[in-house]
């Protein structure tokens, strides 16, 4: 079975409509599946992180479309390799 | 699968605590280009270098964007250029080939314009030390290290009087960037044959064809660590840092297989070291005066330098497969907005970081001196220096500048990460005789310890 290569997408800012739409769109563009999804909203401060399957898509592509929504939308959004994270805090 | 708080600690240490990977350094063989044609061997070199390391910097720069974390430098490490030089009568043409191997490379900078003379001076040794203030006034990328002595061999006074003369020359032909060419220039005991970090690297002659080998950093987050267990007993502090060392050193382990396996080229070593950077925020000093000092300097300075250095080993090492470099905490001064601050407070000198470097990696690194310190006295620092190192069996490096025209109480701007620095003061008292003697310090006994 081919290995799975995953991402952490992460987005903070002041929220509004369509934010969740929108990220989804272009994640589905890109030929990702969403592993899973979790979103808080702190007064108007909305935080999501959001796990991906991204062993079909061009990461280079996918993160510059995703920090260009996040420029248009006035939020800041991220994704990176899920290692980083699993290096750091798993033994 | 990692939790949200987990994910979110990792953005805040990236965001505000400059968690970053030091550098990505290439080390690479120049045996194979070996020539008794003086052009021949430069071209070879050039060639070797721009081949071998041509996707280096794309490399890191693509895992830098993946994983998120900022690869700060991306370098190359050769052979000590004394031993492949053997047939070049003037070294400073191999110097500018290994610059325009940097140049088209797009490094950050090149090491190896090296000579290894512990135990004595072949000739190729000498044109090269002869060579160092020409090759580093006339090179952009080239950094250059001396080893002078070692726990083995003892150390070799006749290198060592002739380098304070090269320091000194050095920092005059550099004079209008206030003697810039010394932060590029080294001298060592003990030096390591696979150390990631600028301006000490070489590529050792134990060393295989090619290797990458990553140095990490990261005392903003050791700082804000210890922010948490302020108060509690150095018990604590100690699991503290080793807790944090561990995560840093996983960044490093990964950034150093990413770039392993991408460029097809052995993994080396993972360098477990704090290394500073100007900014407020990424300081060693900071995480000594967190541990509750006044300032940097003050007594006690040595004690908590200790516990750091050794706490940072410990949960460093279990993170990665392969450990070496200099694994340790530096303490430049130019380069750490808290050293800066305890020079210009007075609270640090000479001596107070002479005595720092016993307990910690690497050495006198990056302190301005005044321009009129004669090459005696340079020379006498660096021979105090070694003497710890060589007794002690560590590793030391003298990384002094001699500001020209510069008094106690002038401050020199070096830009970007190397920082400022006050100049500060030396011993007046001359050691010139002391010096002039010349000959070996023999290498010491290491039983009968006291």
């Amino acid at each position: 079975m081919p290995e799975i290569r995953k991402a952490v997408v992460t987005v903070l800012g002041i929220d509004r409509k369509g934010i969740i739409a929108r990220i989804s769109a272009v994640l589905y563009d890109h030929n990702v599946n969403i592993l899973d999804i979790s979103q808080t909203v702190m007064e108007d401060y909305f935080h999501m992180i959001l796990i991906a399957d991204i062993t079909d898509c061009a990461f280079d592509q996918l993160s510059e479309q995703l920090s260009a929504l996040g420029q248009e939308m006035g939020l800041q959004i991220r994704v990176q390799r899920s290692e980083i994270f699993e290096a750091m805090h798993q033994v | 699968m990692v939790t949200s708080s987990q994910i979110l600690s990792t953005l805040h240490m990236i965001d505000r605590e400059k968690l970053d990977v030091r550098t990505i350094t290439m080390g690479i063989s120049l045996f194979g280009c070996v020539s008794d044609n003086e052009d021949r061997l430069c071209q070879k070199v050039y060639d070797h270098i721009a081949r071998t390391a041509q996707n280096l910097v794309r490399v890191g720069e693509e895992i830098e964007r993946e994983i998120g974390v900022p690869i700060v430098n991306k370098r190359i490490s050769v052979t000590p250029a004394a031993l492949i030089s053997g047939g070049v009568t003037h070294p400073v043409k191999l110097a500018k080939a290994l610059d325009r191997a940097a140049r088209a490379t797009g490094v950050n900078f090149i090491g190896g314009y090296s000579a290894l003379v512990q135990k004595g001076m072949t000739a190729a040794d000498r044109r090269l030390m002869d060579s160092i203030p020409e090759a580093l006034s006339e090179t952009e990328f080239l950094c250059s290290s001396i080893n002078i002595g070692s726990t083995r061999a003892g150390i070799d006074m006749d290198a060592v009087r002739l380098m304070g003369q090269i320091v000194k020359d050095t920092a005059q032909r550099t004079a209008e960037a206030g003697g810039l060419g010394c932060a590029k220039l080294v001298v060592f005991c003990n030096a390591v044959e696979d150390n990631p970090f600028m301006a000490g690297a070489f590529h050792g002659p134990g060393e295989g064809d090619c290797a990458v080998s990553v140095g990490v950093s990261g005392p903003g987050v050791v700082k804000c660590a210890l922010e948490a267990v302020r108060g509690q007993p150095f018990d604590e502090v100690a699991e503290t840092i080793k807790r944090t060392a561990f995560r840093i050193t996983r960044v490093g382990q990964l950034v150093a297989r990413e770039a392993s396996r991408r460029l097809n080229v052995p993994f080396g070593i993972v360098d477990l070291s704090l290394a500073p950077t100007p900014s407020v925020g990424d300081s060693v000093a900071a995480i000594l005066e967190e541990m509750g000092l006044e300032s940097c300097g003050t007594h006690g300075t040595t004690a908590a330098l200790a516990l750091l250095n050794d706490a940072v080993k410990k949960g460093g090492v279990m993170a990665s497969s392969h450990v070496g470099g200099l694994s340790g905490a530096f303490i430049p001064v130019s380069e750490d907005i808290g050293m800066i601050a305890a020079a210009e407070r007075g609270a640090l000198t000479l001596d107070k970081l002479e005595a720092m470097t016993c307990v910690c990696s690497v050495g006198l690194d990056m302190i301005a001196i005044p321009g009129d310190t004669t090459a005696e006295t340079i020379s006498a620092i660096i021979a105090d220096e070694a003497a710890i190192g060589m007794i002690n069996n560590k590793t030391v490096a003298v990384r002094v500048i001699p500001v020209p025209g510069a008094q106690v109480g002038d401050s020199v701007e070096f830009g970007g990460l190397l920082g400022h620095a006050p100049v500060m003061p030396v011993h007046p008292f001359s050691s010139a005789d002391f010096i002039h003697r010349g000959g070996r310090i023999p290498a010491p006994l290491h039983s009968l310890r006291n």
